[in-house]
């Protein structure tokens, strides 16, 4: 195995400086370290302006204009802050952003609740404690918009799954379970999908911050004859408390900009019950085709995601640093 | 260890332990831990078993647990069909497979190949291409912000990550304005690009947690005996970042695997990927459920494979390297 990698890393470095020219290849051989650190970084830096940062001045630019793509030819006015000024007293906009608050608030609480409870039972170190978790952390593996589809499918009122089990264990009829047609429902259907997929990597995150807990402090705390209880709140919770924060940051901002699983199990409906920001701004951009304005709506949710992590990071390096 | 000890004489003397959890404590814990995971796949079971479903029996009342097998989704996940009529089927010659044995049951013909294979083999084709191009720009990032004192490195190593915090369809906008200039809409390569920039931001994230833990020693050491910085990057620090490459690697090929919102957005024909592709697959009258089933199930295999090769690394993926442990 070694020998392998020696022989084809001994060809690539071989390779790298045949490939030189002549009289740089002996500038590559004395290139300065500060050197060799710019060329290696730069391609990155390069591909990341080109293809996000490039784009975001683009859709600045466009956010002051009245642009739209379906009319190319048209003639592109300014129009100065109107945009902005329209999107933040848009009812439908505000809307949609309360649509995102409520799926984000409960994806996380769920989340954190079932995760954080499934990795201090795993932590118990029962018989297959390895096995399971793997079995458990499957779900989050795979593609949200294909696996949201097919939910499309349990969710089905009269031939799904989903309803025919809560049908069986409640005794209310299938043809009230209309996951995805009852407007009060409808919210609930993408959060109890969501919580599915993702509450394991909430509780990998959290199982690794109880394993971070060495075992000295609960042998000093037994010394002291501390309840399982105290001992519950006063150490394990602290302890793993910078582990939940970094969850629940990422799972935030990932819920925040949620797009592909709800476009694909409800498209927004019924009506615009669950129209989150991200379905609401493709609806304006890519089939009402108002470009400048949607583009005005991109960067006011982007400086939301990007303010809000900021200061929650703020917040987290606190706790951590306690 | 002491604390098996400990459990031992935890059990004889008092109800809870010192470190070493109880015995009964564990049995419950297992328990309800078993019956989550049980729970948690059932949509995964239910996938599988629709796809081996025949489309009566995949929208019965109630659902069906028992039934007879059909290869009935996977025909038809892989080939269009037309109605023919009983008498034109009765005189075709003898069927000549499976697929064309169920086809006929169901009064048509096979009319041709589906737009599945393309679509698994665009993405199979943007995955690979824009991991290798994630993983290599991302490996040289990551080493050049390990060793070297790079100016402002950590405003640049912010700047990488917060690329990752934009919502997919507010880069699309421009995205797909820009790519209608240049002629990549639509195309595997303008999609290899897209993919490459999103996922270089956890490549360099992982790849410099990973360089980091490779002690600087090796190459100082491979530096003394006459190698250059480039040769000892190649032959002394690559090899022994191999697993984290690897590692790296896989969890980029995850996400352009399973990527959607951009595909959706900026591919309609040629380069579409298998996600926009599956939930488009209808049969007469609705949506062919076993031939969805049988495009998920297929498209989920490799996934689940990956997953449990990289089990002992998810951690530090998920996190962009954050949690290490």
């Amino acid at each position: 195995m070694t020998a392998s990698h020696d022989t084809f890393s001994e060809k690539m470095a071989d390779a790298a400086i045949r490939a030189t020219p002549e009289p740089l290849a002996v500038r590559v051989r004395g290139l300065s370290d500060r050197a060799i650190a710019w060329l290696f970084i730069a391609p990155t830096i390069v591909l990341l302006l080109a293809i996000n940062i490039f784009p975001l001045f683009w859709a600045i630019y466009l956010s002051f204009t009245n642009f739209r793509a379906n009319r190319p030819n048209a003639v592109v006015q300014n129009v100065g802050l109107g945009n902005y000024s329209r999107i933040l007293n848009d009812p439908d906009i505000w809307a949609s952003m309360q649509t995102t608050a409520h799926f984000v608030f409960w994806t996380i609480v769920l989340q954190t609740l079932i995760g954080f409870a499934l990795a201090y039972l795993i932590d118990r170190k029962f018989r297959g404690h390895a096995f399971w978790t793997t079995l458990i952390l499957i779900p989050m593996m795979l593609s949200p918009a294909v696996v949201g589809n097919f939910w499309r499918f349990l969710y089905e009122p009269q031939i799904g799954l989903f309803a025919y089990a809560v049908s069986f264990v409640s005794g209310i009829p299938t043809s009230d379970i209309q996951m995805l047609g009852n407007v009060h429902l409808a919210p609930w259907a993408i959060i109890i999908v969501d919580t599915w997929m993702w509450t394991p990597y909430v509780m990998l995150i959290c199982l690794a911050g109880l394993r971070s807990i060495p075992d000295y402090i609960y042998e000093a705390a037994e010394v002291d004859r501390a309840s399982p209880w105290r001992q519950f709140w006063s150490i394990t919770v602290p302890m793993a408390l910078p582990f939940i924060m970094l969850a629940v940051l990422f799972r935030g901002i990932e819920n925040f900009k949620m797009f592909d699983m709800v476009n694909l199990l409800t498209g927004g409906g019924p009506g615009s019950t669950t129209e989150v920001a991200s379905i609401a701004l493709k609806r304006d951009a890519f089939e009402a085709w108002a470009t400048g304005r949607s583009s005005a709506f991109a960067i006011v949710l982007f400086v939301a995601v990007f303010g809000l992590a900021n200061i929650y990071v703020k917040a987290l390096n606190k706790v951590k640093q306690r | 260890m002491s604390s098996a000890k400990s459990a031992a004489t935890a059990t004889a003397s008092s109800a809870h332990s010192v470190v070493e959890p109880s015995p009964t404590s564990k049995r419950v814990a297992g328990a309800i831990v078993i019956l989550y995971a049980l729970i948690t796949l059932v949509p995964l079971v239910w996938i599988f078993l629709t796809s081996i479903k025949s489309p009566p029996d995949s929208i019965s009342y109630p659902p069906k647990i028992l039934f007879t097998p059909s290869l009935e989704g996977y025909c038809n996940l892989f080939t269009t069909r037309t109605r023919q009529t009983p008498d034109y089927i009765a005189a075709l010659p003898p069927p000549s497979g499976v697929c064309d044995a169920v086809t006929r049951e169901r009064n048509m013909v096979i009319a041709g190949a589906s737009n599945f294979l393309p679509r698994f083999a665009n993405s199979l084709i943007i995955a690979f291409g824009s991991t290798f191009l994630a993983v290599s720009l991302g490996t040289l990032a990551a080493y050049g912000f390990s060793r070297f004192k790079v100016p402002l490195a950590d405003d640049l190593l912010f700047f990488i990550l917060s690329t990752r915090m934009m919502p997919p369809i507010a880069v699309a906008i421009p995205i797909y304005l820009m790519y209608r200039q240049l002629g990549l809409s639509d195309t595997a390569l303008g999609m290899m690009l897209l993919y490459t920039a999103v996922n270089v931001s956890l490549a360099v994230w992982l790849l410099k947690g990973f360089i980091d833990e490779i002690p600087r020693e090796y190459e100082e050491a491979a530096m003394i005996d006459g190698y250059t910085r480039l040769q000892a990057f190649f032959k002394v620090v690559l090899p022994q970042a191999t697993t984290g490459i690897a590692a790296t690697a896989i969890f980029c090929l995850i996400f352009a695997w399973n990527e959607y919102a951009f595909a959706s957005l900026l591919t309609s024909g040629s380069a579409q990927t298998a996600p926009p592709f599956i939930p488009t697959i209808i049969g007469e009258g609705g949506q062919d459920w076993p031939a969805v089933a049988a495009g998920t199930t297929i498209f989920l295999v490799p996934i689940l494979v990956f997953t449990i090769l990289l089990r002992k690394q998810l951690l530090r993926g998920i996190t962009f390297g954050a949690v290490r442990k």
